[in-house]
């Protein structure tokens, strides 16, 4: 067969069955990553030993009867996880030869759980920015158009699950940077709930907005891999103590009678037609599928990008901080100029006499955000809505205009300052190019979201749909 | 003098928690080898969080109580920008505006009342060593005391005179270590000073248009030094015509003086916001009630209740609850044996300076009572054995009579051998004058 078709569940099946192994899987994907990665830039760091050894070590626990929810299965990070005894760099070149000393909780889950980790994912330096380009280590390209941009800000975990150089990858998103990236490139994306996933260990962007998310093939493999990251963390004092529910249980039970908004702010005209016309498809699907479509409001939308654009950079600016020089190799000067940017707009607002004017407003904007949703969940169960107002756009067309690039954030941002989950699925093509939705829903209704988003996965079947490399 | 001190104060405790405020790594750093007591969090490397003690928010949260203050149902954590090297997250974790306790107060022994502004939880910072190594001049930075727990007290500026400073100081030392919060050394750095301190003419009411804040400070006798030194300075600058620069300095103990550090042109900006990696602290009243009646006797009230109840003076109750061993000790001690008098125990305690490390409470109350079985010597027994010794040493008798007054100690030598000690020597000297008249 075909590893190219592999979804993870299929992949943990032939495992367990011995028809293939993990050590043969993580080679197929090593040599694919050095046979097209030379043209698609996913990876900063391939960790080819250390790969071969956890498949190894997978392959003889499969051969003892264990198990382990990802078993033997290569995964690929973002290289903003802190991966003990590998070089993490964040994507900038301030970290260029930075080891971490530790694991992050959700890469100890994972490997806990028997992830082979593959390499370390290209990204925008930072997590700063929507396509990709902002990586001190060259733009990643899309596997669909490599003229065009993956998105970002996970970029390189994005390209890593369509081209087919591991089952799934681990990313952030602090305003978009999983969900976008995810309908960029035809694939499965999960932001889940603000503290659904320890974000410790994870190089912080703006900590009141990052969550740990990860892409898929499938949105079975999705949940699947939420399973393993989900839960409370000791070592993060963000992470409530919710207990993780069987993303699995409720997968595949259809979406009849669910309530499905859509809100009229966001099909407004910003929104490309490239765009609307496919989700509209979507809608329709659903509605066939017996959901109820249901119009609302979310009507501080328009303020959304704003309030983001204060509270994010004020953060980084305090999370970069200590990148001051002293340690961790290299300068300050070595900070890209996405990265000195936001210092300065966060230093700014913060500062004495500009705090209440900037910070505080748009903490109560974000207050009103939040009210918006609330308002929303009184009538619906999810929300969908376009996540990007555009297809993909070509590397280097927003890459000198800061403001065009924040902008394409803003479908997403809304989610991240409300706390809430999203989940980006496929709903097909549009002059060649991929094209998905957002799932929204209350806090920690995950499993719903994949339940809503399984049921259109189905009917179908975009994600089988592979890009020619 | 023409002018008033205005003098506030700030102290930093540091806790003796266990482990660090926002790791687990452990607190106990002094004279630990560096960078032996860090991780991930106390080190600020990239994607460590910090997750809050919670024993080191209940006990700032004690010693907030314990100075009357209020505390607030609600509180966050802050960020404090600022770089500095051994400030390894580029902040510091500190309280700004919501702090745990607030608007409290003190009462000296005059009765003055001193208002507690607030105090805040916050974290130490690591410690920067300058040597030379293989020549070279290096600074070197330990991580061990990152991460500390540090409560910050705030005073009003309600001093004005150093011995107000120093009884202060001496009665917050004594509460955080009755509450068993931190053992206040001040030459560990586990209590740290600094008073900022301006004068104004006699008579006005507003604050001086400057202040002057001193560092360095390490015992409470310098403080009081450092104060004076401050307000003789300060005084004849003013009476110069001038006004003293706002300023920081720090207290030379070698040359007894302030000596300029750091003239501060305008505010630090340390872009203070809410710690988004801590969620807001919420008490409930009943929490706060549960965290009132975990707390010890207060020196206060112990003062209060060793006088009514056991009969002191003001003066013996005070010298018995300085430290709360000595108080416990006194406890133990009156609980053995009825017929001792309290009054006799802290007595004992205070005029003998017991070793209450070396003396048990009940050898001390053995002592006591054999020592006052002593008096039970007769009157009648004491003439007889005092005549005794007068006519077998006719010789110091005559050399007394002829104006030798000094003879006499003589005499009460040889009573007291005769009594075995039984009697006190100055109750032998008066009866062997009386008889020798």
């Amino acid at each position: 067969m075909d590893y190219l078709d592999l979804t993870i569940i299929k992949a943990k099946e032939l495992l367990s069955q011995k028809k293939i192994s993990s050590v043969e899987l993580t080679k197929y994907y090593l040599e694919r990553i050095e046979k097209y990665d030379k043209n698609l830039n996913a990876y900063i760091t391939v960790c080819t030993e250390k790969a071969l050894n956890a498949a190894k070590t997978a392959d003889e626990k499969i051969a003892n009867g264990e198990s382990g929810a990802l078993l033997g299965i290569p995964v690929g990070l973002k290289d903003i996880y802190m991966t003990k005894g590998i070089r993490t760099t964040a994507g900038s070149k301030v970290l260029e030869n930075y080891t971490a000393h530790y694991d992050a909780t959700a890469v100890s889950k994972l490997k806990n759980a028997g992830a082979v980790i593959i390499g370390k994912a290209n990204c925008d330096a930072w997590a700063h920015g929507s396509s990709g380009e902002n990586s001190d280590y060259g733009p990643s390209k899309n596997p669909w158009d490599t003229t065009l941009v993956p998105g970002g800000s996970s970029s390189g975990s994005a390209v890593s699950v369509s081209a087919g150089f591991s089952l799934a990858a681990g990313g952030t998103d602090t305003g978009g940077s999983v969900r976008l990236p995810a309908s960029f490139c035809n694939i499965v994306g999960l932001k889940p709930t603000y503290g659904r996933v320890s974000r410790y260990g994870i190089i912080a962007m703006a900590s009141s907005l990052d969550t740990i998310g990860h892409f898929t093939k499938t949105v079975e493999d999705n949940a699947l891999y939420l399973s393993v990251t989900a839960g409370k963390d000791e070592k993060d004092g963000t992470t409530p103590n919710i207990k993780v529910p069987d993303y699995m249980a409720n997968l595949k039970k259809g979406v009849k009678g669910i309530k499905i908004g859509i809100p009229k702010e966001y099909f407004s005209k910003g929104l490309s037609a490239d765009i609307e016309i496919p989700i509209r498809k979507a809608l329709k699907k659903y509605e066939e599928l017996g959901a109820e479509i249901i119009e609302v409001s979310l009507p501080y939308t328009s303020h959304a990008i704003a309030c983001y654009y204060i509270i994010q950079p004020a953060e980084v600016s305090s999370n970069l901080a200590r990148f001051d020089g002293i340690r961790f190799g290299n300068t300050r000067e070595t900070f890209g100029p996405e990265a000195k940017r936001r210092i300065m707009l966060g230093t700014f607002t913060l500062s004495a006499g500009y705090y209440d004017a900037y910070y505080k407003k748009a903490m109560q904007v974000r207050t009103k955000v939040i009210e918006d949703y609330n308002n929303a969940w009184k009538k619906v169960d999810v929300i969908v809505a376009p996540v990007s107002p555009t297809l993909p756009w070509k590397l280097g067309e927003k890459a000198d205009d800061p403001l065009a690039m924040y902008l394409s954030d803003v479908f997403t941002v809304t989610a991240n300052i409300a706390g809430i989950p999203g989940l980006t699925v496929p709903v097909g093509f549009n002059k060649g190019l991929p094209v998905g939705i957002q799932i929204l829903g209350p806090h920690f209704s995950e499993d719903k979201l994949y339940q809503v988003g399984y049921a259109y996965e189905k009917e179908t079947e975009f994600w089988k749909e592979k890009p020619n490399l | 003098m023409k002018y008033t001190p205005v003098i506030g104060l700030e102290v930093h405790v540091e806790l003796k928690t266990k482990s660090k405020m926002f790791c687990s790594c452990s607190a106990d750093y002094f004279g630990q080898k560096p960078n032996s007591h860090t991780c991930p969090v106390c080190l600020g490397l990239p994607g460590a969080l910090p997750v809050p003690n919670k024993q080191a928010i209940e006990w700032c949260v004690m010693i907030g109580l314990s100075l009357n203050c209020k505390i607030p149902l609600f509180s966050k954590f802050d960020r404090k920008n600022y770089f500095y090297p051994d400030l390894p997250k580029g902040y510091q974790i500190s309280q700004y505006d919501e702090p745990f306790a607030v608007k409290g107060s003190i009462k000296l022994s005059s009765g003055k009342m001193i208002g507690i502004t607030r105090a805040h939880m916050e974290e130490d910072t690591g410690k920067l060593l300058h040597e030379t190594i293989n020549g070279e001049r290096v600074s070197l930075i330990d991580f061990n005391r990152s991460s500390v727990p540090l409560v910050e007290i705030v005073t009003e500026p309600d001093f004005t005179d150093a011995k107000e400073v120093k009884e202060y100081l001496q009665k917050l030392q004594q509460i955080v270590r009755y509450l068993d919060v931190s053992d206040a050394d001040m030459e560990k750095g586990e209590m740290r000073l600094e008073p900022n301190i301006s004068l104004r003419p006699n008579g006005s009411k507003g604050l001086p248009k400057y202040k002057v804040e001193v560092k360095n400070i390490n015992s409470f006798n310098f403080v009081e030094d450092a104060i004076n030194f401050e307000i003789k300075r300060q005084t004849e600058i003013l009476e110069s015509g001038e006004t003293p620069l706002q300023e920081t300095r720090g207290w030379n103990e070698d040359r007894k003086k302030t000596i300029s550090q750091r003239v501060k042109e305008e505010a630090n900006d340390y872009r203070y916001f809410p710690d988004p990696d801590i969620p807001p602290i919420r008490w409930k009243e009943p929490d706060i009630e549960n965290l009132r009646n975990k707390m010890p006797e207060l020196p206060e009230e112990k003062f209060i209740r060793f006088i009514k109840g056991y009969n002191l003076s003001e003066y013996n109750s005070e010298q018995l609850i300085r430290d709360k061993a000595t108080a416990d000790y006194f406890e133990e001690a009156v609980k053995i044996d009825p017929a001792i008098s309290s009054k006799d125990i802290a007595n004992w305690i205070i005029n003998k300076k017991i070793n209450i490390d070396k003396i048990l409470p009940a050898t001390l109350v053995k002592q006591i009572v054999s020592a006052q079985s002593v008096s039970g010597v007769t009157g009648e027994e004491l003439e007889k054995v005092l005549k005794t010794v007068l006519e077998s040493n006719q010789k110091s008798v005559d050399d007394y009579k002829a104006g030798k007054t000094n003879a006499i100690m003589f005499l009460v030598g040889q009573s007291m051998r005769e009594l075995k000690g039984k009697e006190k020597a100055d109750k032998v000297k008066a009866e062997l004058e009386k008889l020798l008249k």
